[in-house]
């Protein structure tokens, strides 16, 4: 990603999008990007469905998609349930299997994708990501 | 002494349970689940029996820890994380003996299974694979046949509860009456360990 204005290029964080349904993660990525408004948005990777395209969770396209948007300024991975916590907090376990300062966001997940990528888009750094992200718990509906 | 042939045993013998009873697992995993855990499985430990066919690791904690990283990248369900935690804890608590005793076996196996409740949140009575896993390791003191049938009547157990974690517990009261599947593939992992034995 390129700089929004400043002399010195930005690392910004980078945001993961994890969900059974590849369709799920990658409409909510367009969706998060298409809220985070003009300019440069930070970068955001769905990891959707199995590897041949089934429902479930892929650790392997995890990793590859944390990868992809690792600026060097942190990684915020959000998922929808069961199968995609488990697998994100047992790579993140392992230890080497995603980039340094690498997070699971505890966030509802389409609301958290909106915040997490505004935010991150704004040039906030992971922990501020985060907290962002996890606040959309309590924006309560009714 | 257990040495990282019985351990390449083991996981052979568990593939291979799991291939005869993948059917059942998903029969299971159909009224209260998604009808997925036999298949998941089945992917999940062939793919052990290959990377451990191809690497061939040789202690026993290197075994386990390559098959627990090995089901958590190639399952796609809730099960690979948490069988991939278990092998993978336990193969840590093994370290990088060439044999272990089944005394030290034991006690890794439980350090595996704090993990896999921590992992999954889940304790006894939940309706889970921890209801075989936790009397399993209570009885691997004893013998690999006491915990093999600790862990199938830990299985058979979960039939009356209400599962309180996982797709299941969105049932409710309507889990009831179903035996957990993934406390079903966890007695054929335990059954396995005395197979491995040729006992």
């Amino acid at each position: 990603m390129s700089e929004s204005g400043g002399g010195t290029e930005r690392r910004l964080v980078g945001v993961v999008l994890v969900s059974h349904s590849a369709a799920v993660a990658a409409s909510v990525a367009e969706l998060a990007k298409g809220l985070a408004g003009g300019g440069p948005t930070a970068p955001v990777a769905p990891a959707g469905g199995t590897a041949d395209g089934g429902l479930g969770t892929s650790a392997e396209l995890i990793s590859a998609a944390a990868a992809s948007v690792d600026r060097g300024a942190g990684v915020a991975i959000l998922m929808d349930l069961g199968s995609a916590v488990l697998t994100v907090k047992a790579l993140l376990a392992e230890g080497d299997e995603l980039p340094p300062d690498t997070r699971l966001v505890d966030a509802p997940f389409v609301e958290g994708a909106v915040a997490a990528v505004v935010t991150a888009s704004a040039g906030a750094d992971v922990a501020a990501v985060e907290s962002a992200a996890a606040e959309a718990y309590s924006y309560r509906k009714e | 002494m257990l040495d990282a042939d019985f351990f390449r045993r083991w996981m052979a013998a568990t593939a291979a349970s799991v291939d005869r009873e993948a059917e059942r697992l998903t029969a299971l995993d159909s009224p209260i689940g998604d009808a997925d855990h036999g298949s998941n499985l089945q992917r999940g430990f062939r793919a052990v029996v290959t990377v451990l066919d191809k690497e061939a690791p040789d202690t026993p904690g290197a075994v386990l820890t390559l098959a627990g990283r090995q089901l958590i990248s190639t399952v796609g369900g809730a099960s690979g994380p948490l069988y991939g935690t278990l092998l993978r804890r336990t193969g840590k608590a093994l370290g990088d003996a060439a044999e272990v005793s089944e005394a030290q076996l034991a006690e890794a196996l439980g350090t595996g299974v704090d993990a896999v409740r921590q992992l999954g949140g889940a304790a006894p009575g939940d309706k889970t694979m921890i209801d075989a896993l936790v009397p399993a390791v209570g009885a691997l003191g004893e013998s690999f046949a006491a915990a093999g049938a600790a862990a199938e009547e830990g299985a058979v157990a979960t039939t009356p509860l209400r599962a309180r974690k996982g797709r299941a517990s969105y049932l409710g009261e309507r889990s009831v009456g179903h035996q957990d599947p993934g406390a079903t593939s966890a007695a054929l992992l335990i059954a396995a360990l005395q197979e491995a034995r040729g006992e």
